[in-house]
C-alpha cells in the first residue's frame, strides 16, 4: 500500500467496549479497527475519503483496571424538545440526575500504545479536486504538527489519545516481550456498517507477536 | 453567538485538605485510587458536574444558560407528557426521519442549554445526528503523589429508631465513618476543539464562563464530605489556528509540578510543598500560554 499512513498512539487508559458487555463496560484486549478509524478521522476526514485499517501493532502489555461511576440512564426525547420549542421555554426540559442514576462499572485498559497502519479509499462523493495525494498530505501535515479536528480518544472521550506520525521509513517501535507468540483474541468488532442500518461486522482477531492483520472490510473473513 | 476560533488545552490543578474529592461507589465511598500507583483519581464527570452546578448558580436560568443534566429536583414529567406533542410520533424512538427537523431540534438544544453546547449530549438512540459532541473534553484528574485515604470514625449522639434506643438501653449513640485524604494535589487535563464548537455554537463568552467555573466552582461546592477544596492553577494553551499548532502532550509535558524543597520523601500537606513551573522554551510557536490562576 503505497499511500499508507502509520500513526503511533498512546494513552494512560482506554476502553474499547465489547458490544456484548456494554452496560457494565468491558473493554476488548486491544483497539478495534472501528476505534482506530475514529482516531484517524479525528485528525483528518472528508466525505470524499474512507479510512481503512490494515494492521494494528500492540506495543504494551495488556492490563486491565476497573472503575465504577455514577451515570444517567435516560436520553433526551425529540418529542419533548419539540414541545419545548413550541412553548418557547426550557422549563421542565431537563434530566434530573438523582432520579435517573445508574452506577456502572467499567473494566478498562491501562497504559496502552499502538501503531495503526492504514490507508484510505476515495468514495463516490469524491469530487474532481479530490486526489489521494492531497488528502494524504493534509493528514501527514496535521499528524506531524499535532493538529486535529478534535482530540482523538481511546474508545471513550474521557481517555484522550496522544498521537504522533511515524514517518515513512522510520522503524517500528518493538512490542513488549509479553506479547510474543500467537494469541487468539476471538471475535472482535471490525466496524459498524452504516450503509446497512448500522449492522456491526466482526472478524477473528489473531495477534502474532503483537501484530494484528485486519482483513479488508468486504472480505469473507468479516461477518455480520 | 460566534463560535470560538482557537483550539485550547488546559492544565487544571486543584487540591483537597482533609476531605474526599470523589468517592468510589465500588469501594464503600473511599476516595478513588489508582490501584497501581496509589495516586488519587477524580473522574471527568465529577468535574463536569461541578461546572454545571456553578453555571446554573451563576446564571440562574438566564436565557441560553439552562442546564440539561440537573441535580436534586423532581424528574420532569415533560418526558412523559411529550408524547402528546403533535409533530413527532411517540413510538419513533429515533430522531425524526426528516433531517431538517432533526437539525432544528439539535440546534435549539445547543442554543438553550449550556451543558449541551459545551459537553454534548445524547438525544435519542439510533441515528448519529441525535448526538451532540461538545467541544470540551476532559480526562481523569490524577494526584501528583500517592495519597493515603484515612478512615475516621465519628459518633452521633442520637439514634434513628426506637428499637435502636432500646437495644442500647438509653445510651443512644451510633458510630459512623468518614473517608478523607489528608492532602492531595490533583492535576486534570482538558481539550477544547474549535471545530466542534462551530457545530454547537460554543462562543467566547461561553469559554470565559467555563474558565470562571473552573476557577470558582469549589467555592460553591462545600460539604461535610469534601473538606477544603481549592482551584490552585489553571494554565491555558491557546493555539493560533483552529486545528491547533502543537500536539497536546507536548504542551502538557511543559507543565511540571515538583516538590518545592526537593524533599521527595516528606509527605506533602499543603500547596506550598509543591512548585509549579512552565517550561516556556518548550512551547512551540503559535501557542500562547495564559495562567488564569
Amino acid at each position: 500500500m503505497g499511500y499508507g499512513v502509520r500513526l503511533k498512539l498512546s494513552g494512560e487508559r482506554a476502553c474499547f467496549t465489547r458490544p456484548e458487555m456494554k452496560v457494565e463496560r468491558v473493554s476488548y484486549d486491544v483497539i478495534t479497527p472501528s476505534a482506530a478509524r475514529g482516531i484517524l478521522s479525528a485528525i483528518h476526514w472528508k466525505p470524499a475519503i474512507a479510512w481503512r485499517i490494515d494492521r494494528i501493532h500492540v506495543l504494551n502489555p495488556i492490563r486491565f483496571e476497573s472503575i465504577r461511576r455514577n451515570e444517567v440512564g435516560g436520553k433526551i426525547s425529540p418529542a419533548s424538545v419539540a414541545k419545548a420549542i413550541k412553548a418557547k421555554s426550557t422549563a421542565g426540559l431537563a434530566n434530573y440526575v438523582d432520579e435517573d442514576r445508574q452506577q456502572r462499572a467499567a473494566t478498562i485498559l491501562r497504559d496502552v500504545a499502538y501503531v495503526i497502519e492504514a490507508h484510505f479509499d476515495l468514495t463516490a462523493q469524491a469530487g474532481a479536486d479530490d486526489s489521494v495525494g492531497k488528502h494524504l498530505d493534509i493528514f501527514n501535515r496535521r499528524a506531524r504538527k499535532g493538529q486535529c479536528f478534535q482530540m482523538p480518544c481511546m474508545g471513550v472521550r474521557e481517555f484522550p489519545a496522544d498521537f504522533s506520525l511515524l514517518e515513512e521509513g522510520a522503524p517500528l517501535p518493538g512490542a513488549h516481550d509479553s506479547l510474543r507468540g500467537e494469541r487468539d483474541l476471538g471475535w472482535m468488532l471490525h466496524d459498524i456498517d452504516f450503509e446497512r442500518n448500522m449492522t456491526p461486522r466482526f472478524f477473528r482477531a489473531q495477534m502474532v507477536d503483537g501484530v494484528i492483520d485486519v482483513p479488508p472490510w468486504h472480505s469473507e473473513e468479516v461477518r455480520a | 453567538m460566534t463560535a470560538i476560533a482557537h483550539r485550547y488545552e488546559f492544565v487544571y490543578l486543584f487540591d483537597i485538605t482533609n476531605g474526599n474529592p470523589n468517592g468510589d461507589p465500588d469501594a464503600g465511598n473511599l476516595p478513588r485510587l489508582d490501584p497501581e500507583t496509589n495516586r488519587g483519581l477524580v473522574t471527568d464527570v465529577c468535574l463536569k458536574r461541578k461546572v454545571r452546578n456553578f453555571v446554573s448558580l451563576d446564571k440562574e436560568g438566564a436565557a441560553g444558560y439552562a442546564i440539561y443534566m440537573q441535580e436534586k429536583e423532581i424528574l420532569n414529567n415533560q418526558h412523559r407528557k411529550a408524547y402528546d406533542a403533535i409533530d413527532v410520533k411517540p413510538e419513533d424512538k429515533k430522531l425524526p426521519r426528516d433531517k431538517d427537523k432533526a437539525r432544528e431540534i439539535t440546534a435549539w438544544m445547543c442554543a438553550n442549554f449550556f451543558d449541551i453546547r459545551s459537553f454534548g449530549a445524547v438525544m435519542t438512540t439510533g441515528v448519529n445526528a441525535g448526538q451532540v459532541r461538545g467541544p470540551i473534553q476532559m480526562a481523569f484528574a490524577t494526584s501528583i503523589d500517592p495519597v493515603v485515604p484515612l478512615e475516621i470514625s465519628i459518633t452521633r449522639m442520637a439514634v434513628t429508631t426506637e428499637k435502636e434506643a432500646e437495644a442500647q438501653s438509653g445510651d443512644n449513640r451510633t458510630m459512623g465513618r468518614k473517608h478523607i485524604i489528608p492532602y492531595g494535589l490533583y492535576r486534570a487535563h482538558g481539550f477544547i476543539s474549535a471545530k466542534l464548537a462551530e457545530r454547537t455554537g460554543f462562543s467566547n463568552e461561553d469559554l470565559d464562563l467555563f474558565w470562571r467555573a473552573l476557577i470558582n466552582m469549589f467555592e460553591h461546592d462545600r460539604s461535610a464530605a469534601r473538606g477544603e477544596m481549592a482551584a490552585r492553577k489553571l494554565i491555558v494553551f491557546e493555539h493560533e489556528s483552529a486545528m491547533g499548532n502543537a500536539p497536546a502532550h507536548v504542551l502538557f509535558d511543559a507543565v511540571k509540578v515538583q516538590p518545592a524543597r526537593g524533599d521527595e520523601a516528606a509527605a506533602p500537606r499543603a500547596y506550598a510543598d509543591y512548585e509549579v513551573s512552565i517550561d516556556r522554551a518548550a512551547i512551540p510557536a503559535g501557542v500562547t500560554v495564559r495562567e488564569l490562576i
